[in-house]
C-alpha cells in the first residue's frame, strides 16, 4: 500500500513544484515570443478548470464555454479600446468611424470605467450562464441534450456578435494590442510580461478556488449529481439551483480567462465563439483527466503547447492528431492521463507486463475514507 | 398579397426541406440509437464530394452522353458511400460506446475533424479507391454463399476477397487519377458542382418562379421521407429496428440479432446524410466545412420534434424553414407594411440571415420552457437517469 500512498500524496506535489519552478523560471529562459504563448495557455487553463467543474464533477457537459470565454475578452477590448480612444474624433473608437457611427451605443458608457470592467469580466459572463442554465435546468434538460442547447445557444451568440459590424465590429473583432493602459502599450514587451505574472498568479487562485468548492459539502453534492441526479432529488437537494450556480462558476472562470487571453493575443473576435474552440477546451480536459483539478491545467497548457509546435511543423497533421486525441482518449483512457496515472493504471501495465505485486489487501479501502477528493 | 404569401411559403418549405433532409438520416440515428453522431455533417460533406466525382466520371467521354442524369446516379452513389464510412464508423468505434452518449459525442467529433482534413490532404481520386475497397470489402461476404464460408478453406476466402477488394480500389484509383487529372491533387479549395441543364432556370406558375433545384430537393426529401417511413414501419427489419429500440433485451431474447440491427440503422442514417449531401451540394460549393455548418441546426430540428419521432422532425423543420424565411428576408414588413414603427424596426433588426437564426434559436428555447421534449414527446413513464 505504501507506495499507491505515495503515489497519490507526493505524485500531485511534484507537479506543483514543477509548475511553479517552470513558471518562475519561464521569463528569464524564453523568448519573449514564447513567454506570451505560455501565458496565454496558462489563461486558457482557467476556463479548463470551470469546464473541469462542470463536466468533471458535476457530469454537463456544455459545448458553449466559448460565449463566455468571449464575453469577458469583449469586455477587456472594450474597456481597452475606449481608454486609448479620447483623443480621437467624437472620443470613440476608430472603427466606428467606418460605419458612420457618431455616438457610442449605450452599452459601451459603463467601460469607461475600470472598476466596472473588472467585475463585468467575471459577472457578466456569469451572470448569462446563471440565466442560461437555469431557463434548461429547470426544465431537467439535461445529458446530451444540455450540450445541444449549448452548442446552439453558441452559435446565436456567433451570429450575433458576427452579424453586429455597427454595434462591436463584427467578424473584424476588436483590436487591444495597440491600445494603451497606464500609458503603455498592451502590445509591448513589458506589458505582456506583467500579463504573463498575472495569469500565473490567476490560475494557482483559480485552482485554489476551485479545490474549495469540490472539497465542501458543495462539492459533494455536485459529485452526487454527476453519479445520480434522481436521487440527490430525492434526497431533498433542489439540483436546479446547485447546477446553475456551478455553471454560473464555470462561465465567472470563462470570463477571466477570456480577458487574460485577449491582452495576450491582441484581439477579441467571434472566431472564440465558434463551435471548434468549445469543444477544443472539453477535449484538455478530457486528456488531462475530468475530475481532476490539476489534469484541468496540465491537459490545457500540455495541448495547446503540442499544438502550436505541431502546427508550426506539419500543419496539416495537427487535425489528424487532435480528431485522434479525442477517440483515443474516450475508448482508452476515459480517466484521462493524470487519472489514469493517480488510479490505478500504471499497476494494471505493470500486471499486463507481467511484473505484477500482489494485493495486500483489498484495493483502495484505506485511503479513499479520509481523502475523498483527489487533487 | 397571396402571391407573396405563396413565395414565402415556397421558400420556407425549400429551407425546411433541406433541413429535413439533412435532419432525417440523424433522426433515426439519434431518435431510434439514442446516438449522438456529430459526424454527421461530414456524412454531408462526403455526399457532396462523391457527388462531385459522380459528376466529373459522368464528364468522361464514354458516360458523356448521360450527363444530365447524374445527379440520379450521384444519390445512389453518395449514399452508398456515406453509408460504408457510417458502418465503419459504427463498427470500430460507436460500438464501444453504445449507453454513453457524452463520449460518443467526443469520438464522432474527433472522427469529423479526421474526415475533414482527409478530404483536405487526401487527393479525390484514393479517397475514392478507399471507399470503393471498402465497399467490396463489406459485400462480399454477403453475396458470397453461405456453405462456401463454412468451408474448410474459408480464411482463404476471406484473405482472397480482402485481396481483392484492395486491388480493384487501387486500381479505380488509378484510373480516376490518370483519366481526371483533377482528382489526383490533394486541394483544400472549395469545387463547384454544376447543375445539369434540366435543372438550371425556373418554372413559372402562377407570376412566381421555382427555382427548379428547389424543387428537386424538395422531391428528393418527399421520396426520402416515404421510402423511410415505408421501410420502418412496413419491413420486416424495419419492425426489428423498431423492436430493439423500444426493448434491446427482450428483442435479443425472441431472437433478432441486436448487432445487425444496429449496423444497418446506423447505415440508413449514415446514407441518407449522403443524400442529404447531394441536396448540399447542388446549393452551393463544396468543401471540407459544408456539414459543420447544418449540424447545429439539424441537431435543433430532432430535438424540436421529439427525440424518436418522425412526424415531429418533419413539422419542426419546416417550421424552421418557414421562419427562418420569414424573419430572414423581412417578409413580415412586406405582408404587412404598415406595421408600428417600433416593431418595424425590430423586424428590420433581424432581417438578415444570421440575425434570423439568432431569433429562431432563441424562440426554440423559449418553446422548449413550455415543451421540454419537443413537439411530440416520448409517451409513457420513466424514471430519468
Amino acid at each position: 500500500m505504501k507506495k499507491t500512498l505515495i503515489n497519490r500524496r507526493l505524485f500531485p506535489l511534484i507537479i506543483w513544484i514543477t509548475i511553479i519552478a517552470s513558471i518562475i523560471a519561464a521569463p528569464s529562459l524564453l523568448p519573449v515570443f514564447r513567454l506570451n504563448l505560455l501565458g496565454r495557455y496558462l489563461s486558457l487553463a482557467i476556463v479548463a478548470l470551470g469546464i473541469d467543474l462542470i463536466w468533471g464533477f458535476t457530469g454537463l457537459l456544455s459545448l458553449g464555454q466559448g460565449i463566455f470565454f468571449a464575453l469577458g475578452g469583449y469586455c477587456a477590448a472594450m474597456f481597452l479600446q475606449l481608454n486609448s480612444s479620447a483623443n480621437l474624433p467624437n472620443g470613440i473608437p476608430e472603427f466606428f468611424g467606418l460605419y458612420g457611427i457618431q455616438s457610442l451605443p449605450f452599452f459601451w458608457e459603463p467601460f469607461k470605467s475600470p472598476l466596472f470592467t473588472f467585475v463585468g469580466i467575471w459577472l457578466i459572463p456569469s451572470l448569462v450562464a446563471a440565466l442560461l442554465g437555469f431557463l434548461v435546468f429547470r426544465n431537467r434538460i439535461k445529458g446530451v441534450y444540455f450540450s445541444i442547447l449549448t452548442q446552439a445557444a453558441l452559435l446565436v451568440f456567433f451570429n450575433f456578435f458576427n452579424g453586429q459590424q455597427k454595434l462591436i465590429n463584427g467578424t473584424n473583432g476588436l483590436k487591444t494590442d495597440v491600445t494603451e493602459l497606464f500609458g503603455q502599450m498592451v502590445g509591448s514587451d513589458s506589458m505582456q510580461r506583467m500579463f504573463f505574472w498575472i495569469t500565473a498568479l490567476l490560475v494557482v487562485f483559480a485552482w485554489f478556488f476551485a479545490r474549495w468548492i469540490v472539497y465542501d459539502r458543495f462539492g459533494n453534492i455536485l459529485k452526487g449529481i454527476r453519479d445520480d441526479e434522481s436521487r440527490v432529488r430525492f434526497t431533498g437537494y433542489n439540483t436546479t439551483i446547485f447546477k446553475t450556480i456551478v455553471f454560473a462558476i464555470a462561465g465567472g472562470l470563462a470570463g477571466i480567462s477570456g480577458a487574460l487571453y485577449t491582452v495576450q493575443s491582441g484581439i477579441v473576435s467571434p472566431q472564440f465563439m465558434t463551435v471548434p474552440f468549445s469543444i477544443e477546451m472539453v477535449i484538455w480536459v478530457a486528456v488531462g483527466g475530468r475530475g481532476t483539478l490539476l489534469g484541468a491545467i496540465l491537459g490545457a497548457v500540455m495541448i495547446n503547447y503540442a499544438k502550436s509546435l505541431v502546427s508550426e511543423a506539419l500543419p496539416a497533421s495537427w487535425m489528424f492528431i487532435q480528431g485522434g486525441l479525442f477517440i483515443l482518449v474516450v475508448t482508452v483512457l476515459p480517466e484521462g492521463v493524470l487519472g489514469w496515472l493517480q488510479s490505478d493504471g500504471p499497476r494494471n501495465l505493470l500486471s499486463r507486463l507481467g511484473v505484477s505485486r500482489p494485493l495486500s489487501t483489498y484495493p483502495g479501502l484505506e485511503e479513499k475514507s479520509h481523502d475523498e477528493v483527489r487533487l | 398579397m397571396v402571391q407573396l404569401i405563396l413565395e414565402s411559403l415556397f421558400n420556407g418549405i425549400a429551407i425546411g426541406s433541406v433541413l429535413l433532409i439533412a435532419a432525417l438520416g440523424l433522426a433515426i440515428v439519434f431518435g431510434l440509437m439514442g446516438v449522438i453522431n456529430l459526424a454527421h455533417g461530414e456524412l454531408m460533406m462526403l455526399g457532396a464530394y462523391s457527388t462531385y466525382v459522380t459528376q466529373l466520371v459522368f464528364k468522361l467521354p464514354a458516360l458523356k452522353p448521360f450527363y444530365n442524369s447524374y445527379v440520379i446516379v450521384s444519390l445512389m452513389v453518395a449514399f452508398l458511400v456515406a453509408a460504408v464510412v457510417g458502418i465503419l464508423l459504427e463498427r470500430s468505434i460507436i460500438r464501444r460506446l453504445y449507453g454513453s452518449p457524452l463520449e460518443t459525442l467526443l469520438a464522432t467529433w474527433g472522427v469529423s475533424l479526421i474526415l475533414q482534413q482527409f478530404v483536405r490532404s487526401v487527393p479525390l481520386a484514393y479517397a475514392s479507391g478507399i471507399i470503393i475497397a471498402l465497399l467490396i470489402g463489406l459485400i462480399v461476404p454477403l453475396i458470397v454463399p453461405h456453405d462456401l464460408l463454412s468451408h474448410r478453406r474459408n480464411r482463404l476466402i476471406k484473405v482472397g476477397s480482402l485481396g481483392g477488394s484492395v486491388l480493384v480500389g487501387l486500381l479505380s484509383a488509378n484510373w480516376l487519377s490518370t483519366s481526371i487529372s483533377r482528382l489526383g491533387r490533394a486541394s483544400a479549395r472549395n469545387v463547384d458542382v454544376t447543375a445539369p441543364s434540366w435543372m438550371r432556370g425556373g418554372l413559372d406558375l402562377w407570376g412566381i418562379t421555382f427555382p427548379v433545384t428547389r424543387l428537386v430537393i424538395i422531391v428528393i426529401t418527399i421520396i426520402a421521407v416515404i421510402s423511410v417511413t415505408w421501410f420502418l414501419k412496413q419491413s420486416v427489419w424495419g419492425m426489428r429496428i423498431r423492436a430493439v429500440t423500444q426493448n434491446r433485451e427482450m428483442s435479443e431474447c425472441l431472437g433478432i440479432s441486436t448487432k445487425k440491427v444496429d449496423v444497418l440503422t446506423f447505415g440508413i442514417g449514415s446514407g441518407l446524410a449522403g443524400v442529404a449531401g447531394v441536396a448540399v451540394s447542388l446549393l452551393g460549393s463544396v468543401g471540407p466545412n459544408v456539414g459543420g455548418s447544418y449540424i447545429v441546426g439539424c441537431f435543433m430540428v430532432v430535438v424540436l420534434g421529439g427525440v424518436g419521432n418522425l412526424l415531429g422532425t418533419i413539422i419542426a423543420s419546416f417550421a424552421i424553414g418557414i421562419m427562418t424565411d420569414l424573419i430572414g428576408a423581412g417578409r413580415l414588413l412586406s405582408i404587412w407594411p404598415d406595421m408600428p414603427s417600433p416593431l418595424a424596426s425590430t423586424v428590420d433588426f433581424f432581417a438578415t440571415t444570421s440575425m434570423a437564426r439568432v431569433l429562431v434559436f432563441a424562440l426554440i428555447v423559449v418553446f422548449l420552457q413550455f415543451r421540454p421534449s419537443g413537439l411530440f414527446p416520448q409517451k409513457g413513464r420513466m424514471v430519468e437517469s
